[in-house]
């Protein structure tokens, strides 16, 4: 199998909450350190990646974050408006000028996945058809949830299907080509080791593989610090039946709820590795414990993801 | 204020937040508190945990909602006086049962559902579920008996993407742009083949003939249909801006859910739909109350040792990272909605996955303020 970083198109998703995002930026790190000009791209707009760096502002701009990673938040319409721009020349414009137009095309269902992937495979080409763009080794592409994920990856696929002919069908076909090639393309899940989130994953392998897709590499995010060992609990336990300090009292019982938390994720990262039986297992990547997530934070799980990649 | 109050002369509970914060387990509480106050209660859930799924008795997958054992939901002596109902969306098939309902007749129906544009409206397109979500609400509350109606939102990543995603769908099938497009109806494949207008000539270059013509054969298909759509999707509006609707907001602590639900807050006051509340859903209580988890070493480490005692107190800590990081995303919240009280649920020992577990979230919902700030309390000391 090529490496991941090896290829060009790289789409993380997950379930909503997950860290889908922190972990796009933590490989994009990883990416950057060696030397690969890389960008991470926001799929519908929130401004998450751009927001940890305190620069704000760029949406549809390719932004430097640090030295050789980049990123850009896409959304449907200004999508449309450099297509239309780019592709169609003086008509586009005066059809992208078109209200009428905007309305049927972003209604249009599916419309603003599609464009939102043309921008993305339009990123991750040698020769970009933005004038004066400069290529990017790794397009690592911070994706919708799960369940929208899968159905984003075929949203090419479909419309070529439905236009069959026309440039909507032989543009679906150009990207289709590329999220269908594996030398050139990963889909990377990220999960929690909670039951929701790995049973997401688990179907979305089954999807991407109904698809003829394959799920790359799965990242449990945010696991737990193994504290205590099992026999330990009993002596945790028996000091909180004794104790009657409060503040003891309320460590001893932080100390049996993580425990319990503890107890839980294994279990779930058991289910996910049975499950999954991949050839390169699941990376873990440990929950933070920290007020809020800044640049040291990602680098540190850059460091992590680096070893384990 | 408990959601008793909040939803007190509400029909309609829409749950809704950013993806991963617990809104399932959220929606199924609330309805369970309404049905332990005398309530006939439906919750519609969009895909719950499969142990929380059993739990409701969520085997018989019909698109319909079934009442929930009331034997079951007798837990420790607490059981309900109304009634709970439960069912899982099956998008898809909410979708074909639409179109069985508007279309004029049964073999027009099935035309439709044969069109491949259809299937992928119904299907692969995001936003169907939300829309599917929206309309088997709007169905349940023209036609069912229920006091009460709870809807947990499909896991989408923007959250506004459900208040806005029904909408657009809804547009599609009212085929309004379509319409201005390819006016005369019907003949939209002809005006467009002859590129009369520079408009179409334009849109024909950009997007290809036999899109069109397959939009074209779709919105001919549903003919007359696309009047019932406006004349459903104004209903449902109506539904939705009404005063017996209420949109309960749940978040976590964490700084992104937080900035979401300010954000989902003002837009539900600019779209004019009722806004009734904010659950915040695994919340880091502070247990120092202003002492140091310095002062816990000594006289543990007489009882527990001194290794084990330094695991007790670094664990103690770093959950006291999370409680002031909770602690200062509440405070930004209740900034934001001025004034608005929050629901504040602990962070459990477990995720929520069976009837007891929801009893125990319901108490922080449904008990009297001094009721809950006591179990909180409890929490904490």
């Amino acid at each position: 199998m090529t490496e991941l970083l090896d290829r060009r198109l790289i789409f993380i998703t997950g379930k909503g909450g997950v860290g889908k995002s922190t972990v796009a930026i933590a490989l994009g790190l990883v990416a950057a350190r060696r030397g690969l000009r890389t960008i991470v791209a926001e799929l519908h707009s929130q401004e998450r990646v751009q927001g940890t760096f305190a620069q704000h502002g760029a949406r549809f701009r390719e932004l430097e974050l640090v030295p050789g990673l980049f990123s850009i938040s896409i959304d449907a319409e200004r999508a449309m408006e450099e297509y239309l721009r780019v592709k169609a020349g003086a008509v586009g414009r005066a059809v992208g000028a078109s209200r009428v137009f905007h309305a049927f095309a972003l209604a249009t269902p599916g419309m603003r996945e599609l464009l939102s992937m043309g921008k993305v495979w339009e990123l991750a080409q040698l020769h970009r058809r933005t004038r004066g763009a400069a290529p990017y080794d790794v397009v690592i592409v911070d994706a919708p949830a799960t369940g929208h994920g899968v159905g984003m990856l075929r949203t090419p696929k479909t419309f070529a299907e439905i236009a069959r002919v026309g440039p909507i069908a032989q543009q679906g076909r150009q990207i289709a080509a590329m999220i269908y090639d594996r030398d050139r393309t990963a889909v990377v899940a990220v999960a929690t080791p909670e039951e929701i989130p790995v049973s997401e994953t688990l179907s979305l392998r089954e999807s991407l593989e109904h698809e003829h897709l394959a799920l790359d590499l799965v990242i449990a995010n945010a696991v737990y610090p193994t504290r205590f060992e099992s026999d330990q609990v009993g002596v945790l336990e028996r000091a909180l039946a004794r104790s009657e300090e409060p503040l003891a009292r309320s460590a001893l019982r932080a100390a049996l709820s993580e425990h319990a938390r503890t107890q839980t994720q294994r279990a779930q990262l058991d289910r996910l590795r049975i499950g999954l039986n991949l050839d390169g297992g699941v990376i873990e990547l440990p929950f933070l414990f920290a007020e809020t997530l800044d640049r040291a934070e990602l680098e540190r799980l850059a460091d992590l993801l680096e070893v384990q990649l | 204020m408990s959601v008793t109050q909040l939803l007190a002369g509400k029909r309609v509970c829409i749950c809704g937040g950013s993806g991963g914060v617990g809104k399932t387990t959220i929606s199924a509480a609330v309805a369970l508190g309404a049905a332990a106050e005398g309530a006939k209660v439906a919750v519609v859930t969009i895909d719950p945990a499969r142990r929380l799924a059993n739990a409701l008795g969520l085997l018989v997958l019909d698109n319909e909602p079934r009442r929930v054992d009331p034997g079951a939901l007798a837990v420790n002596g607490t059981g309900v006086r109304g009634e709970l109902w439960a069912m899982m969306l099956d998008s898809k098939r909410t979708f074909d049962e639409l179109i069985d309902r508007v279309a004029p007749t049964a073999s027009r129906a099935r035309e439709i559902k044969a069109n491949r544009v259809y299937r992928e409206l119904s299907t692969a397109v995001s936003g169907s579920q939300e829309f599917t979500a929206i309309a088997k609400l709007y169905e349940l509350e023209q036609e069912r008996d229920f006091d009460l109606l709870v809807l947990d939102t499909p896991p989408s990543r923007n959250a506004l993407d459900f208040l806005y995603a029904p909408r657009r769908l809804a547009a599609f099938l009212e085929g309004r742009a379509m319409k201005t497009l390819l006016r005369p109806t019907g003949l939209g494949v002809r005006a467009v083949g002859r590129g009369t207008a520079p408009l179409l000539g334009g849109l024909r270059r950009i997007t290809g003939v036999d899109l069109l013509a397959d939009l074209s054969t779709f919105f001919g298909l549903l003919g007359g249909m696309t009047e019932s759509f406006a004349l459903r999707a104004a209903k449902v509006q109506k539904m939705l801006t009404a005063p017996t609707t209420g949109f309960l907001l749940v978040t976590s602590a964490q700084r992104e859910p937080i900035d979401e639900a300010i954000w989902l807050r003002r837009t539900l006051a600019r779209i004019g739909v009722p806004f009734a509340g904010v659950v915040v859903n695994r919340v880091h209580h502070d247990m120092l109350s202003g002492r140091e988890p310095s002062q816990l070493a000594a006289p543990l480490a007489e009882e527990i040792g001194p290794a084990l005692t330094r695991a007790v107190a670094q664990n103690f800590h770093d959950y006291h990272v999370l409680a002031r990081r909770d602690q200062g995303n509440i405070a930004r919240l209740r900034h934001a909605l001025g004034g608005h009280s929050l629901l504040l649920v602990p962070y459990l020992d477990d995720d929520v996955h069976d009837l007891e577990g929801l009893w125990r979230v319901h108490r922080y919902l449904f008990s009297p303020e001094q009721e809950r700030e006591r179990l909180i309390a409890e929490v904490v000391a």
